[in-house]
């Protein structure tokens, strides 16, 4: 019987945050401008220059620390880790060591079977290095490029590391992980979270074990994926090749690996430096960072809801179930509308449901964002309750809804103005069914020979006769009562 | 045939400008032409700005002439030691790895004295990144000792020290990270201070090991000292470890006098064995100040003569990371290799001297995996019990007399075979640069042979002021800074 | 903790310097000669000791997140040994 393997995976996520200008000098962070340009004497490492530490970045780790449940430190520094490479100008990145700004926190994530928290070991502060492009020869290649172009305009930008504990079980986990901390770092406003421009980056530590035990296997290290859909894909890779290996009787190799976009599958990466010795000390260029509990408290103050607090608010006070709350909280601005909805009607369940299938649909099919609707929450509420009421049933409410996305109109008004109010007189009703029942006797004489199912064709006889503008619950009922008469 | 003015000090050449007995072009043509004279006998200098400086010297006669922010400096033919940035002029570290570095930028401390209509001469020389105690380490030349030219000058900062000694330059800036400053201000026979860490900008300085190094003055007198100190301190927004403290007017708070001052000598820097005429010169002048009305008594600071072993761990060890830069891809010499990692390691072993290359491997070994609790961590310790010593010794004195450096000038290569003799140089001074303290030589005497000796004073952080007070009131009542060496051999 | 010359060589290729075998032989000797000295500090019991990294306290030295000038292309690039098309030239990394 083969073995049954458990996989255990820890994340390493980078984050750029969104400060103005970098870690340690005045350049600004703008992306994608021309190489070389958003570069001073500070972050190209010239001789000479010393940091100083940008106190907004420092307020957004600690932001980020605090998000994620962690302690916040009482005594933080910079630390030196010394290695060589072309797009490092110090030829050391400034990061945390042993006394990084956050440590010990969690991160509660929703899986189909509930909610799981994982560890955060810590979240510490560092510099992003520059960018290398691979050029002449298989250009774009490392392993087969001629030469490299460096640009240092990336370099010096701030960036907090979030590292995870090894609690992630599967490809699955790690995905549900990294969605909710992006919507996190999104929530509290510290990162822009863009994976195209590399804002987001994350790192996988993969091993596995014969399940029911506890000492971890040897662990391989996938760098530098920038898509979630990528990090799954290798994840998934790299437990599989992993237990191929084990199947085989073979070891697993302690290494870095990249995910090949083209390949779909991981490849060994040979090491930037052959003897990992950082030599990390503190960098005695920059002093303490001693933080008080008052500072702490007011960023504390300043955090928003987090999606879990907001998942768990939503469906208790709006009914909703946990799917529907988590699709409503992943964004907050979304999340924000339907709130701001919920105020104008008596159904925020109806409500959530419109937002998430016609509204998302057409907001999906015209490319609109919330700020390019036509119409405000007040109206989708009116809709709303126009439906639960019964004034309109749902496929009148899907072209009420139509004319609303398109033209902005109030829904009171194109029921209204179109007529298309559902009668729910039972008198009218009456008449309208009195003059169906006298019509089709061989099916009323059907019915009460005992095929009870024929009323549905006198439902849509009696919906048609009202131009389908008849309330067919009220159809119904009323036609029950005169043949069962 | 030298101008009489060179032999003046700043205070005295800036009245002369002001009473506008001299213009700044004068007396700037006039150091300079001095200054090419005697350098093939003394070597002082990496670059000589002649256009430059003269362009200054101009715009500082406009100043002069408008008599608006006129400061002590407008006008005064300065020096800057080679490490010091200075925009547009190359800045060499006097190794061959900085050959053709042209700053972008001016270190904190040179535009300063820009600031302060000040006009600079040339980039001095010194020890290759500033390490060593002789400038012998230099890529580009030997400075030699104005008092015997057989003799070194001292070091790192040998060219600052030289060049001031033998009015090429009427004071110069250098750096101190375990003595650069002073040791050669004692074998030249000037005035040399090492601020407290943190009192001056680093900004602009090329770091040897960060958390030791600063910038200083060389200078003909304490008053002079004085002058260029003020000029230069003050927190810098670019400088995270510049103390945003206050700077005092040193020129008034000099002239004091020591009654009543409480002066420490530690026994531990008379050991047994130290050059006799060094320890009769630094026992005279302890008398002298008595002699003013200070109150003499000794201290003990029994964790400071481990302070040198300490010293070459954490030196080493910051200049390794701080001089790993220099790998051939901005700036600086490059030789090419197949690939980046070939391309780095002859890029350096070629741009790099032996110290330098010493130094780098002695500090990533003590960095590195396994050792770095040993080396590194150790002498961190070690660290804070000197600095617990010379925190006890100032609860009971207000400066500390001891000698700078344990014996006058030596000859060429006398040390050069042997690292660790070398570093013994440091002995008397680096304890300072661990506890971040003032530190300031005056001259004291001099050899039988005629090399002068330098009394090293030393103060609480913070407190040059009461350095210069105890320096200017010895001074004043000696005669050892007025001789001038005779640019001989012997 | 004697220094050997696989130390050493182990040092130089961690410091990106090229050695020959008789420097390594140099040095190994002279920064044996050196850690021999520095090895006194074990006479001081440093076990109840904080390490102390900066002579002097001070703490929390923040910048505003102002942006400041950065330089001009041509001035990052204008000490680079080697330059091409705004960016600085290095050979292949592998």
């Amino acid at each position: 019987m083969p073995t049954e393997y458990e996989p255990v995976i820890g994340l390493e996520v980078h984050c750029e945050l969104k400060t103005a200008t970098k870690l340690f000098c005045g350049c600004r962070t703008t992306f994608g401008n021309e190489a070389n340009t958003q570069v001073c004497p500070v972050c190209l490492g010239l001789p000479g220059t010393l940091p100083v530490l940008n106190e907004k970045a420092v307020e957004y780790a600690v932001k980020i620390g605090l998000a994620l449940n962690c302690t916040i430190a009482q005594y933080a520094k910079m630390d030196r880790k010394n290695y060589y490479y072309p797009d490092l100008p110090k030829a050391y990145q400034i990061s945390q060591y042993d006394k990084p700004l956050n440590y010990g926190g969690y991160l509660e994530v929703p899986l189909k079977e509930g909610i799981k928290r994982i560890g955060v070991t810590r979240a510490h502060l560092e510099e992003d290095a520059g960018k290398l492009v691979h050029a002449g020869g298989k250009a774009g290649r490392l392993d087969s490029s001629d030469y490299s172009l460096a640009d240092y305009n990336r370099g010096g930008i701030p960036l907090v590391e979030i590292v995870s504990e090894p609690d992630i079980r599967s490809a699955d986990e790690a995905y549900a992980y990294l969605t909710e901390l992006k919507n996190i770092l999104l929530y509290i406003d510290v990162s822009d979270c863009n994976m195209e421009e590399g804002s987001l980056r994350c790192d996988a530590n993969v091993s596995i074990r014969p399940k029911g035990t506890e000492k971890f296997g040897t662990r391989t290290e996938i760098k530098n994926m920038n898509s979630f859909k990528f990090a799954k894909q290798a994840i998934e890779y790299e437990i599989k090749r992993q237990a191929a290996l084990l199947d085989k009787g073979e070891r697993v190799v302690q290494e870095s690996r990249l995910w090949d976009v083209t390949e779909n599958k991981t490849k060994t990466m040979r090491s930037k430096e052959e003897a990992h010795d950082y030599r990390y000390f503190p960098e005695p260029d920059l002093v303490p960072i001693i933080l008080s509990g008052d500072y702490v408290r007011k960023i504390k103050d300043q955090l928003p809801e987090l999606p879990g607090a907001k998942r768990a608010r939503f469906a208790s006070k709006y009914g909703l179930t946990a799917y529907d709350a988590g699709v409503l909280t992943a964004d907050q601005e979304l999340a924000h509308w339907f709130e701001e909805g919920a105020k104008h009607t008596k159904s925020p369940k109806g409500l959530a449901n419109w937002i998430m299938g016609d509204m998302a649909a057409k907001m999906k099919e015209q490319e609109k964002e919330l700020k390019d609707l036509e119409f405000d929450q007040k109206k989708l509420g009116e809709l709303v309750d126009l439906m639960e009421a019964g004034t309109i049933n749902s496929k009148q409410a899907k072209e009420v809804f139509a004319e609303m996305f398109d033209a902005g109109v109030s829904p009171a008004e194109v029921v209204k103005s179109r007529g298309l109010a559902q009668v729910s007189d039972p008198k009218a009703i009456e008449g309208a069914v009195d003059k169906v029942l006298s019509e089709n006797p061989n099916v009323v004489a059907d019915y009460k020979g005992g095929k009870q199912g024929v009323i549905g064709f006198l439902v849509g006889k009696v919906m048609q006769a009202s131009r389908g503008k008849a309330n067919p619950k009220l159809v119904n009922e009323i036609l029950k009562k005169k043949l069962d008469a | 045939m030298k101008n009489e003015v060179l032999s003046k000090t700043i205070h005295e050449v800036s009245a002369d400008l002001k009473a506008k007995k001299v213009s700044s072009v004068e007396l700037t043509k006039a150091a300079l032409d001095h200054l090419e004279e005697i350098e093939p006998k003394v070597q002082s200098f990496i670059t000589i700005t002649r256009d430059e400086a003269l362009k200054r010297a101009a715009e500082a006669d406009q100043r002069l002439a408008s008599g608006k922010d006129v400061t002590p400096l407008t006008g005064v033919p300065l020096a800057i030691k080679d490490l010091l940035c200075t925009k547009g002029i190359r800045t060499t570290c006097a190794s061959r790895m900085l050959e053709t570095f042209v700053p972008p930028y001016n270190a904190t401390v040179v535009e300063k004295l820009y600031e302060a209509g000040a006009v600079s001469v040339g980039k001095t020389n010194m020890d290759e990144f500033a390490m060593g105690s002789s400038t012998e380490s230099s890529f580009y030349k030997k400075t030699r000792n104005p008092w015997n030219l057989n003799c070194v000058p001292g070091g790192s900062s040998g060219g600052s020290a030289a060049c001031v000694s033998s009015d090429q330059a009427f004071g110069s800036l250098g750096s101190d990270t375990g003595g650069s400053i002073r040791q050669p201000a004692a074998l030249c026979g000037i005035v040399g201070l090492k601020p407290t860490y943190g009192r001056v900008s680093r900004y602009g300085l090329i770091a040897f090991a960060s958390s030791l190094d600063q910038v200083g003055p060389f200078a003909k007198d304490v008053e002079d000292c004085g002058l260029l100190l003020g000029a230069i301190a003050g927190q810098d927004p670019k400088d995270s470890t510049s103390a945003d403290l206050p700077v005092p007017d040193y020129a008034a708070e000099m002239k004091k006098g020591v009654k009543g001052l409480r002066v420490g000598i530690p026994k531990e820097f008379f050991p047994a064995g130290l050059n006799q005429e060094v320890a009769d010169a630094v026992k005279k002048a302890i008398v002298e100040l008595e002699k003013q009305g200070a109150k003499v008594e000794e201290v003990s600071l029994p964790a400071s003569p481990y302070g040198l072993a300490a010293y070459y761990v954490l030196a080493p060890s910051e200049a390794s990371s701080n001089l790993a830069r220099y790998d051939g891809v901005r700036y600086g010499l490059r030789v090419p290799g197949e690939n980046i990692v070939e391309m780095y390691s002859k890029t350096r072993a070629a741009g790099f001297g032996p110290e330098v290359k010493r130094r780098i491997m002695l500090g990533t070994y003590a960095l590195s995996s396994g050792y770095y609790d040993a080396y590194y961590l150790k002498a961190l310790k070690v660290r804070r019990l000197i600095k617990q010593d010379y925190d006890k010794a100032f609860g009971k004195v207000d400066v500390i007399a001891t000698p700078t450096a344990p014996n006058p000038a030596f000859r060429f290569g006398e040390k050069t075979g042997d690292p660790l003799s070398m570093y013994l140089e440091d002995v008397f001074t680096v304890s300072i640069n661990i506890t971040g303290l003032p530190g300031l030589s005056v001259p004291c005497g001099m050899s039988e042979s005629g090399l002068p000796i330098g009394l090293q004073l030393i103060g609480k952080a913070f407190d040059e002021a009461t350095l210069l007070r105890t320096a200017y009131a010895y001074e004043q009542a000696t005669e050892w800074h007025k001789q001038k060496p005779a640019l001989k051999e012997s | 903790m004697a220094l050997s010359e696989k130390d050493v060589q182990y040092v130089a290729k961690l410091a990106r310097l090229e050695v020959t075998d008789p420097e390594v032989a140099k040095y190994t000797q002279q920064l044996a000669n050196i850690l021999e000295y520095v090895e006194q500090l074990n006479k001081l019991d440093t076990t109840q000791v904080e390490p102390l990294t900066h002579p002097l306290d001070v703490k929390n030295v923040f910048r505003p997140d102002e942006p400041k000038p950065s330089l001009t292309q041509a001035e990052v690039l204008s000490n680079g040994p080697e330059v091409q098309s705004g960016h600085f030239k290095v050979p292949k990394i592998m």
